[in-house]
């Protein structure tokens, strides 16, 4: 059976999801040794149970981020931070001197074109946390793969050592921040 | 002045002080401050002149009688008769009864035998309850200054550091480096200018030893610090105490003017060819502004941060002289060891460490307060005989000495002799002498997050283990006490503290941690029964252990 | 002057007296990481990154300010050093406010190196996202507090070298700050000679040029050394008080 691989943007701009696109050819080569079980690119609505690895975009942000999360780490057995927002909140996280209220006030009142309202239906929005984390702070993770975004070729190194089973640990070349 | 003429000035106090029938000492130091003291005093002098026998009587303000926790106290010198908690009425009912009557006031009196007096030593806090703490005649009268004349007349600089090596008097700012040594480095370390400093600064939370010693005997740290002048080659000291401090540098200025006046400080003291002054430096009560360098660097105006040793300040003090650096309880032990010789004081606490430690011994303990206790006396002694153990109903469960820096001793190690390396063995320190007692109540972890917070606000931010660590290590102190820490933060806590402990800069990162190890490693199930499992993957683990290259 | 032999990771070597370890390290090609170090500056020892192990005593020495002695047996790469400065650069991540990926010194930053020196792939300790102040008002540099990693280069090099001493720090332990004159905007200092040279000394993107945009600051730091070497043989001025912080 071949692993089975999911990939979940979370507070993130999908930067590394882009990336991870553009490992273009290598791609169909990837495919060949992975199934690819929940992405934000199929159309798969639940996260699947008996995840082989995992690999989360995006900071830790919002109340659905993060109950989301734990869903993930229930359901994987391996879980890669994807690039610098899962690893250390990175841009994401430069809204953490602001207060949500503020942050909702000045998007959503002070540089509103038209009808300025702070939602307000939780039921279906998530909401702010107080702060945004990187992933490690909320759940555990086994491995982290850097850069804003990660290149294709750290994903390349990163992905064929988990399909070969192991953990991938960077050379210094593909150890990078920003 | 000579040293005939002090001899006949101390001749002239003591006949002074026989001539009242009765010397009534009450306590003036802070604690009893707070607790009233002024008005008792008024009242007393009231009583005894409306009763017309304030000229028979003396009416002085003493240092600290030590048990704080029952003042106002006022002593009546001639039978020793100690009474508490003296308000208006107590204190005419004193006048009234005792001094007119003979009649000892019983409700009102503790008793001298009781343990909290009768296991105590007094070296350093002698003239307590003896003599006026602003009069420098009471002072000479009751031998001080003797050692200095001791000195100056017949011993050489070497002859005194041999003396105070000998007597093995340990530092009593916390470390216990040998003063003789230090000294002696001092001594030999060629410079045409040096100089001693007094280090009063006291930032232990809840510590007043060195208060207390400032406010009652201050002319006993100036002789001290004098002998230390002359025995290292210094004309120039200087008194770093902190703004908190009020009555201590109130009393510290009186004291050094009344001994310029009779010229046992200034130039050509008591007539000979020794030369020294003391200045006062107020410090704005930063606990790092304690340690020896940050304190120089405050003396000499600049942020007091503290810098690598070595080299050390009795090589490199201030601006960059050979320096000696005491404590005032150093300073404090010296001339009654000039006075009466090393091998008194070695005869005195333990081999190692001789003498006696001053605490401040607070908390869960019936009787509170300044005590004076030989090395060598055993922390139980100290608990449950001078402190009377803890109140009725409730357990002892940990003594903590060194305050911020020291460690939490459990009863299974009361036994051990308070000494340096004693303390030391159950990762405790000597300290400044701090000594707080926890009951059954106290929440070991949260214990040590009160250290940790003052750590962490004290930290002078100079070096990054101190600066950041100790936030982490108080964000995860907290975490645990609010029983949201994993496993995994508990592990990283203990890392992290070791980490701070090993490459902090001065001494304040670097026993930051103890009071965190100490109360894990004698109070650990407090820790892991507040933990909290980490989700993890529902079914089998994962497969992939194994890296594919070496983890940095 | 005096010549001292030492063993540093199992190598003898000759110093002069005075050196320090990190100078003998230096000259002769051993690698031992520093930050609050920086050539022609008085030491600190303040960063502890490049503490090392002396022989017979428990304590660890910074090799910064440390002097060798005869005889002296120093390590510079045990398993204990390595862990202890990998968790350093962790306590500095986590300190400020480092978002890589906009930062103007991005790929030529001292922090990000000792990061992938050290082999850093995440930090354990929660970020403490700080809310830290930025200063524009200076003509032609910015100061950036969220970056700042407290190093006092600038401090130092203001006061020693330009003689200016417009920076210092202010407040106590985490809330420790790098403030200009008595706590004034940098743009009306009194002291400030507008020289540049705590930008350039600034490790990280907390001091930096105007108009410079993510990645593109590259700092030249030799200048340092050349001052005080040129100073210190009376070709400019005389150094008076060549002194720390
Ligand atoms: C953070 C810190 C605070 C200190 N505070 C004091 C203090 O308040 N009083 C004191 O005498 N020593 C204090 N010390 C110890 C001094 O650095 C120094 O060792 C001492 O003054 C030496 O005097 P001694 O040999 O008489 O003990 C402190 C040390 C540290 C690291
Ligand atoms: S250990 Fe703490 S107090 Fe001491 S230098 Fe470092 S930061 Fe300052
Ligand atoms: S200063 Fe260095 S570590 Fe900080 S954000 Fe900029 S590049 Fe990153
Ligand atoms: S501004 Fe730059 S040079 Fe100055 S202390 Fe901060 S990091 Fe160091
Ligand atoms: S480089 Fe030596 S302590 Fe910073």
């Amino acid at each position: 059976m071949k692993p089975r691989v999911a990939t979940v943007w979370l507070g993130g701009c999908s930067g590394c999801h882009m990336s991870f696109l553009d490992l273009d050819e290598r791609l169909i080569e990837l495919a060949d040794k992975m199934e690819l079980v929940y992405s934000p690119i199929a159309d798969i609505k639940e996260f699947p149970h008996n995840v082989d690895v995992t690999l989360v975009e995006g900071a830790i942000t919002n109340s659905e981020n993060e109950e989301y999360a734990h869903i993930i780490r229930k359901r994987s057995k391996f879980i890669v931070a994807f690039g610098d927002c899962a690893t250390t909140g990175n841009v994401t996280a430069m809204r953490n001197r602001f207060t949500p209220d503020e942050i909702l006030k000045r998007s959503y009142i002070e540089l509103a074109e038209k009808n300025p309202q702070i939602p307000n239906d939780y039921t279906t929005l998530a909401q702010l946390l107080k702060k945004a984390r990187p992933l490690h702070e909320v759940i555990k993770v086994d491995a982290w793969l850097h850069g804003c975004p990660p290149t294709a070729d750290q994903i390349w190194f990163a992905m064929t050592s988990l399909l070969e089973g192991k953990i991938p640990v960077l050379p210094p070349a593909y150890l990078r921040y920003g | 002045m000579t040293i005939e003429d002090l001899h006949e000035l101390a001749e002239k106090e003591r006949q002074r002080q026989a001539q009242y029938k009765y010397r009534i000492l009450y306590c003036s130091s802070a604690g009893c401050v707070s607790s009233g003291c002024e008005a008792a005093r008024t009242a007393l002098k009231q009583a005894l002149e409306e009763h017309g026998v304030a000229k028979q009587c003396e009416l002085v303000g003493t240092g600290c009688l030590g048990m704080c926790g029952e003042g106002p106290l006022v002593l009546v010198h001639n039978d020793q008769t100690l009474y508490q908690r003296v308000d208006a009425t107590i204190a005419r009912k004193i006048v009234e009864e005792h001094i007119l009557k003979g009649n000892i006031v019983r409700e009102h009196t503790i008793d001298l035998n009781d343990p909290f007096f009768a296991e105590q030593k007094k070296i350093v806090l002698e003239n307590m309850g003896k003599i006026n703490a602003e009069s420098i005649e009471e002072y000479i009268a009751a031998d001080g200054y003797s050692a200095l004349v001791k000195v100056l007349s017949g011993m050489t600089p070497e002859d005194v550091i041999s003396e105070i090596r000998r007597s093995n008097l340990r530092g009593r700012g916390g470390a216990g480096y040998p003063t003789g040594l230090k000294w002696d480095i001092v001594r030999k370390s060629p410079s045409d200018q040096k100089y001693v400093v007094c280090n009063a600064d006291e930032g232990d939370p809840g510590a007043f030893m060195d208060r207390s010693v400032l406010e009652g005997d201050p002319h006993r740290v100036l002789e001290g610090m004098a002998i230390a002048g002359y025995a290292v080659g210094a004309n120039q000291g200087y008194i770093y105490v902190r703004a908190e401090y009020p009555l201590a540098i109130e009393r510290l200025r009186l004291a050094i003017k009344q001994a310029e006046r009779l010229g046992i400080l200034g130039n050509r003291i008591l007539e000979s060819n020794f030369n020294f002054h003391i200045d006062i430096r107020i410090g704005a009560g930063a606990f790092v502004c304690g340690e020896e360098t940050a304190l120089i660097r405050s003396i000499m105006g600049r942020r007091g941060r503290p810098r690598p040793r070595p080299p050390f300040p009795s090589e490199k003090g201030l601006w960059d002289k050979p320096t000696v650096i005491n404590n005032v309880e150093t300073f404090a032990n010296v001339p009654p060891i000039i006075r009466n010789g090393a091998s008194w004081f070695t005869s005195i606490g333990t081999q190692k460490s001789p003498g006696t430690k001053v605490f401040a011994l607070a908390g869960k303990v019936k009787r509170t307060g300044l005590i004076e206790v030989p090395m060598g006396i055993s922390l139980r002694k100290v608990v449950f005989d001078i402190g009377g153990g803890t109140p009725d109903g409730s357990t002892f469960k940990a003594v903590q000495t060194g305050g911020p820096s020291g460690g939490c001793i459990p009863e299974q190690h009361l036994d051990l002799p308070v000494d340096y390396e004693s303390l030391q063995s159950v990762g405790s320190i000597m300290g400044s002498g701090g000594m707080i007692v926890m009951d059954n109540t106290s929440d070991m972890v949260d214990v040590a997050k009160f250290f940790m917070e003052f750590c962490m606000d004290e930290s002078c931010g100079k070096c990054i283990p101190c600066r950041v660590g100790t936030k982490h290590i108080y964000m995860m102190l907290d975490k645990i006490v609010k029983e949201e820490g994993t496993e995994e933060d508990f592990a990283l806590l203990q890392e992290l503290c070791v980490m701070v402990k090993e490459t902090s800069l001065c001494g304040l990162g670097q026993s930051a941690p103890n009071p965190v190890l100490s109360t894990i490693r004698f109070f650990r199930e407090e820790y892991t029964k507040k933990l909290q499992p980490t989700s993890c993957y529902e079914g089998n683990a994962s497969t992939i252990t194994e890296t594919n290259g070496e983890q940095k | 002057m005096g010549v001292v032999t030492f063993t540093m990771d199992d190598v003898q070597y000759s110093a002069n007296e005075g050196d320090t370890i990190l100078k003998v390290a230096r000259d002769n090609g051993v690698h031992i990481p520093t930050l609050c170090f920086l050539e022609g500056l008085s030491p600190v020892g303040a960063c502890r990154l490049c503490l090392v192990e002396i022989e017979g005593s428990p304590k660890l020495f910074p090799a910064c300010t440390t002097k060798p002695a005869e005889g002296m047996i120093v390590r510079t790469q045990t398993e204990r050093l390595k862990k202890y400065r990998k968790m350093i650069v962790e306590l500095l991540a986590s300190e400020g406010n480092h978002q890589c990926a906009v930062c103007v010194v991005n790929g030529h930053c001292e922090l990000q190196d000792l990061a992938y020196e050290v082999g850093l792939d995440h930090v354990r300790f929660p970020y403490l996202y700080p809310a830290k102040t930025l200063d524009a008002s200076h003509k032609e540099f910015v100061i950036d507090r969220n970056r700042c990693v407290l190093c006092t280069r600038c401090v130092r090099v203001c006061h020693e070298v330009e003689g200016a001493h417009v920076w210092d720090i202010a407040n106590r332990g985490i809330n420790c700050e790098i403030i200009a004159d008595m706590n004034t905007p940098w743009g009306e200092s009194d002291l400030c000679t507008s020289c540049g040279k705590c930008v350039r000394v600034c490790p990280v993107g907390a001091l930096l040029e105007k108009g410079a945009t993510v990645g593109e600051l590259k700092k030249e730091r030799g200048f340092v050394k050349v001052i005080v070497t040129a100073r210190s043989k009376h070709e400019w001025i005389t150094v008076e008080d060549h002194e720390e912080e």
